[in-house]
């Protein structure tokens, strides 16, 4: 009996162990599981926003772009202009498979990538952690491929209705090697001298982009602008817009493309995204009200295509903040912009003369680097704890907080983008002048280059049979 | 003095002499876009059967407008404007300007001008009819 008893027990004694033992284990691979799929999660909401994004942005040059410029330019100009925005959509898509990733991207020294990236070789699904731990390094890339298209695509308003399309194609693919893939690497790349992230020698808040896209397109339009001269009969003839309804259509969808410029800028779903969503929509809206109200003032009437060239710069000044403010600050900001690029379109491009055919310089070289000082100015580590010391303290980010010092960082960056952009242009613009030529004959500009470089017309009114 | 009294005003007088000497009349007159309806209407209405409608700019001495992109200004002076042309029968004529006058009259400046000149022959496409059985 006794003896029955204590089989019992240790059987049950046995089954018990044995029970508690497995339950662990198989708790444990439970708890594994689950991590992981909470990984995969977060990757598959960072992925999903970040392919967003980057459709977004390509939507930005086609249609948004080419809308935008195709409108104010004279209708027999307006199939040449839509066709330099989207002529780049091609070229530098396979320029940036080719090597201009690579260039921008890769691991190389302060100033431009190596090579190591070549025909998008390592380039993977696999996340690259310095860049952003939660998504493909090919999302990573085709996301950055969208802004190196939409950059040199900005500065066709300064050369419109009058270069050859040879030459744009050579200059474009000369200049996004020689001044886009370093300047993005500078301020975006690992190594880079500028890089604020990744702990550069001089580290210059750029959220989006207000240095490496709008500055150096800006100012390389000014430096186009200036050597390729006036077009012919400017400033006597009149040179109306053709269409400011192509342009409004272009302006709307370029301030919803630009939600994945800044927000996608964040490379992940999380709450960043959010802040930089809400200031690049509050300095927007702020913009149209500086550049509507500063023309309504001075003309007695608000024009719409002052509202959405307002909409346009408040976009382009909020861009390298848009990560590192909040909504007041980006109302303020935004609002400065819009009464800055009016009178840099308005009354400084009539002061000196030049022909900046759409105002490149005058919304993106001005708005640009005014954002980028603004960014020093209103930073907060509250929205964005980008500086920490060697224990993980978040340290200050913008004057406003007591970090002098980043003005100067802001001045560095916009600096060297400036002198880059410059020198650069000179030189591909020289290069390509004494090779090819950079104008259409005078006979071709009257004509105008729908017909003259593409053989065909933006409008085609058949009499009706 | 006479002529500022009769601004504004049909003279059947001065166009007298050159009814008798023709039998066709071509009638041009430059209207605003926006009289264009009242004018079929009135023309209708005095059994004119047949006219051309030309969309036209142009400016006398009406001034044009200031229209402003980008802090540039520019003037337009070519002012969109209805042409409509018409060969009467020189009995017609008289009728036909008083309609359009009529009804495109403002009173003010760029109200538009109305010509009359002779026609010396018209032929209709069809079937080679001459003269005025081929208005």
């Amino acid at each position: 009996m006794r003896k029955h008893l204590l089989v019992c027990f240790s059987v049950l004694l046995f089954l018990m162990l044995s029970q508690s033992v497995l339950g662990q284990s198989s708790d444990n691979d439970r708890f594994a599981k689950l991590e992981q799929q909470v990984v995969d999660a977060r990757a598959s909401a960072d992925n999903g926003w970040m392919l967003t994004s980057s459709a977004l942005v390509l939507m930005m040059t086609g249609p948004g772009l080419a809308l935008f410029y195709g409108g104010l330019v004279r209708k027999k100009n307006v199939l040449a202009t839509m066709m330099q925005s989207f002529a780049l959509m091609a070229l530098i898509s396979v320029l940036w498979a080719l090597f201009g990733y690579s260039l921008a991207f890769g691991p190389g020294n302060g100033f431009i990538g190596g090579l190591q990236h070549i025909l998008l070789h390592e380039v993977g699904l696999q996340p690259q952690a310095d860049y952003s731990a939660t998504i493909p390094h090919q999302t990573f890339m085709i996301y950055q491929l969208m802004f190196a298209i939409i950059t040199p695509a900005l500065i066709c308003g300064a050369f419109a209705e009058r270069m050859k399309f040879s030459a744009m194609v050579v200059f474009m693919v000369l200049w996004s090697v020689l001044v886009y893939d370093p300047m993005a690497h500078m301020v975006w790349g690992r190594g880079g001298l500028l890089n604020a992230a990744l702990g550069g020698r001089f580290p210059t808040l750029d959220f989006a982009g207000g240095t490496v896209v709008h500055v150096t397109s800006g100012v390389s339009a000014l430096v186009c602008a200036l050597y390729l001269g006036r077009r012919l009969g400017y400033p006597h003839d009149a040179m109306p817009p053709h269409s400011v309804v192509l342009s409004f259509i272009g302006a709307c969808l370029l301030w919803v493309g630009w939600f994945g410029f800044n927000a996608g800028s964040a490379l992940g779903a999380g709450s960043l995204a959010t802040s930089a969503f809400i200031s690049t929509h509050f300095a927007t809206a702020a913009a149209v009200v500086g550049w509507a109200g500063a023309e309504w003032l001075r003309n007695g009437k608000p024009s719409t295509l002052g509202a959405i060239s307002g909409a346009v710069a408040g976009l382009v000044a909020i861009t390298p903040a848009s990560g590192f403010v909040g909504p007041r600050a980006a109302l303020a900001i935004g609002l400065a912009a819009g009464i800055v690029c009016y009178f840099m379109v308005a009354k400084v491009k009539a002061r000196f003369g030049y022909d900046d055919s759409l105002d490149a310089f005058g919304v993106h070289g001005a708005g640009g680097t005014l954002g980028a000082m603004l960014t020093g100015i209103f930073a907060s580590s509250a929205v964005n704890p980008i500086f920490k010391d060697a224990q993980g303290r978040v340290l200050p980010s913008g004057l406003l907080e007591g970090n002098a010092h980043q003005l100067l960082n802001q001045a560095v960056g916009v600096g060297i983008a400036w002198v880059l952009a410059v020198v650069g242009t000179l030189i591909i613009l020289k290069l390509v002048d004494m090779t090819m030529g950079l104008r259409v004959p005078d006979e071709q500009e009257i004509q105008g280059l729908d017909l003259s470089q593409h053989g065909e017309e933006g409008y085609y009114w058949e009499v009706s049979t | 003095m006479a002529r500022k009294d009769t601004i504004g005003k049909f003279q059947p007088s001065s166009t007298e002499w050159f009814f008798k000497a023709q039998t066709m009349t071509k009638v041009e007159a430059i209207i605003q876009t926006s009289k264009l309806e009242a004018v079929k209407e009135s023309l209708h209405e005095i059994g004119v059967e047949g006219m051309t409608v030309l969309e036209a700019r142009g400016h006398g001495r009406q001034k044009g407008h200031t229209e402003i992109y980008r802090g540039r200004e520019y003037t337009v002076d070519l002012i969109p404007k209805i042409k409509i042309e018409m060969v009467l029968t020189d009995d017609m004529v008289e009728r036909v300007v008083q309609a359009i006058a009529g009804a495109a009259r403002t009173g003010k400046i760029g109200d538009g001008k109305i010509f009359l000149s002779h026609v010396d022959e018209a032929i209709r496409i069809r079937n080679d009819e001459r003269g005025d059985r081929a208005l």
